[in-house]
């Protein structure tokens, strides 16, 4: 079995409120969760899930409940393991603007590294690495409000790279993204996975993004529903409706059609179509 | 739009002036305010004007746009040159008229005053039309670290002075943003009396105030996402390094400053 890097075990955890009459519902319920190291994890839920949570717990900005989260052996339960926690977890935001810290691009990425007390000269290099990894290295004396929303959070993305974390962890990094900054986005968050070996929890409510991953796992009023591969979990289809998702639209044909389930990719659905059209391709 | 404005009036450019060190121009321009109200004489204010003069070329800012930077004190030029002008006495007179009069001293010195306020905005607004507002934030940080040792934390005012040149536009972009979907749902912001122009104004502010408080939590989260913890232990990409350029630059001012010294001793003074 391939090592742990976050172990998420019998989690509950309740925000707290401001009237003290309701019993405030818990946002996470029990949960255990395991990240290996160098995979690729989507987690999926509509909106109030839990799946926020979950990833702030991750990376120690919340303190569990109830149950614990251990980061390479190094528990989340005070500020100064917080830190040590954040130096292997990074972690990028659905709104790219709001994460954004200096007024010219290669500062920025360079916030996080500077912070750490990197040399200079090796943050020089960092910085540059990382802007080449996501494509924005021609861009790097530009002003980032004069960015598209893609190109904005490749550079947040750069911003974590930087860090050289082991983890990062996305919170709905496409949500506010058109379709061309999404598909950037995606590419840059998996050449990170596939190339660089850098573990990555995307949480989502896109189905075609968290097709992508190695293992996805489902979450709904603060449970998880079912962990899986993607093509097991999207095999699915009334389990996810049931739960308020949808499923991509290959699988929903091909299940409507009755051609089978745990169909992902656009390009698995037209074989099976063609297959059952009498083998005409 | 007015999201196109830029900020601090940068101009945008490679030149000596530009490449130096922020520090020393922060340095050196204080330094060069400070002894253009040392000046007596004309003689002394003309190497402060030479050097003013000399900075400008070589800064390739365009002459109008230090036109442009001069524009807001041109009423406070002139009222303070009237003013000189008939309340100073002294010397040869030159027009009388009922209880005013218009003497040698009153001219020198309404002459005197009006260079000295020009050559004053000049230099400061070079400094900022040279200078990013990043590098001038970083400048004011190392410039006053010492401050440090008296428990002010010079850190965190220069990071609170960053983000807030950062979210600048952002949340013009955002002004803009509300004031349409408020247009949009009937909200009339041009007609009517002050008043109820300023009354009309709230059912922007009070978005705008939210949405920056909830910016604010998220940039929070984000920084600390990113391991910060303050000014301690962190260090920086870009090294502040002295020059040659930076030294040439120090040099030229201690010799205008030396210069004003010697013709304040060494001719009469005219103010």
């Amino acid at each position: 079995m391939q090592e742990k890097l976050i172990e998420v075990k019998n989690v509950t955890f309740v925000y707290e409120s401001d009237d003290p009459d309701t019993v405030p519902k818990p946002a996470l319920d029990n949960i255990s969760l395991d990240i290996y190291k160098g995979e690729f994890v989507a987690v999926l839920g509509h909106n109030g899930c839990g799946k926020s949570t979950l990833a702030k717990l991750c990376n120690a900005i919340y303190e569990p409940g109830e149950g614990s989260v251990t980061v390479k052996g190094i528990p989340s339960d005070s500020e100064e393991n917080g830190d040590r926690i954040r130096r292997i977890v990074g972690m990028v935001f659905q709104n790219p603007d709001n994460q954004i810290v200096a007024t010219i691009v290669e500062d920025d990425v360079a916030f996080g590294p500077e912070n750490l007390g990197v040399e200079p000269k090796e943050i020089r290099r960092r910085v540059d690495d990382a802007l080449k990894t996501v494509n924005m290295y021609d861009m790097r004396e530009r002003e980032p409000h004069k960015l598209s929303g893609g190109q904005k959070q490749r550079v947040a993305i750069a911003g974590v790279i930087a860090m050289q974390t082991e983890c990062i962890i996305f919170d709905e990094p496409t949500a506010m993204l058109d379709p061309m900054g999404r598909k950037e986005v995606m590419q840059a968050i998996q050449r990170l996975n596939k190339e660089m070996g850098i573990t990555i929890v995307l949480i989502t409510h896109f189905m075609d993004e968290a097709v992508k991953a190695d293992r996805v796992v489902v979450m709904d009023k603060g449970r998880i529903v079912t962990r899986a591969k993607p093509e097991d979990v999207f095999s699915q289809v009334d389990l996810l409706r049931s739960h308020g998702l949808d499923v991509p639209q290959s699988t929903e044909l091909c299940h409507n059609l009755g051609l089978g389930e745990g169909v992902i990719s656009v390009q698995d659905c037209v074989d099976r179509v063609c297959a059952f059209l009498g083998g005409a391709k | 739009m007015i999201s196109d404005i830029t900020f601090g009036q940068y101009y945008p450019s490679k030149s000596v002036l530009h490449r130096a060190d922020s520090r020393a121009k922060l340095l050196l321009t204080f330094l060069m305010i400070v002894f253009l109200f040392i000046c007596k004489n004309f003689l002394s204010l003309g190497v402060m004007v030479l050097v003013t003069v000399l900075a400008v070329i070589f800064s390739g800012v365009p002459f109008r746009m230090l036109l442009k930077s001069i524009k807001p004190v041109i009423v406070i030029l002139i009222f303070t040159a009237l003013l000189n002008i008939f309340y100073t006495k002294g010397g040869d007179v030159y027009f009388e008229f009922w209880r005013f009069s218009i003497t040698e001293k009153g001219i020198n010195n309404a002459v005197f005053t009006a260079i000295r306020i020009i050559t004053l905005v000049v230099l400061s607004s070079l400094l900022t039309y040279t200078t990013t507002p990043t590098d001038l934030t970083t400048g004011l940080e190392r410039l006053l670290s010492p401050l440090n040792h008296l428990h002010i934390r010079v850190h965190t005012l220069a990071m609170m002075m960053t983000l807030a040149l950062r979210f600048i536009p952002t949340l013009i972009e955002e002004t803009e943003r509300i004031m349409n979907a408020q247009k949009a749902r009937g909200a009339d912001l041009e007609t009517g009396s002050l008043i109820q122009r300023a009354k009309a104004l709230i059912p922007i502010f009070v978005p705008l105030m939210v949405s920056s408080f909830r910016r604010a939590y998220e940039l929070a989260f984000a920084m600390t996402c990113r391991c910060y913890t303050g000014g301690e232990g962190r260090t920086r990409m870009k090294q502040m390094k002295l020059s040659g350029r930076d030294f040439a630059l120090l040099a030229i001012c201690l010799a205008a400053c030396a210069g004003v010294i010697v013709l304040n001793i060494f001719f009469n003074p005219v103010i």
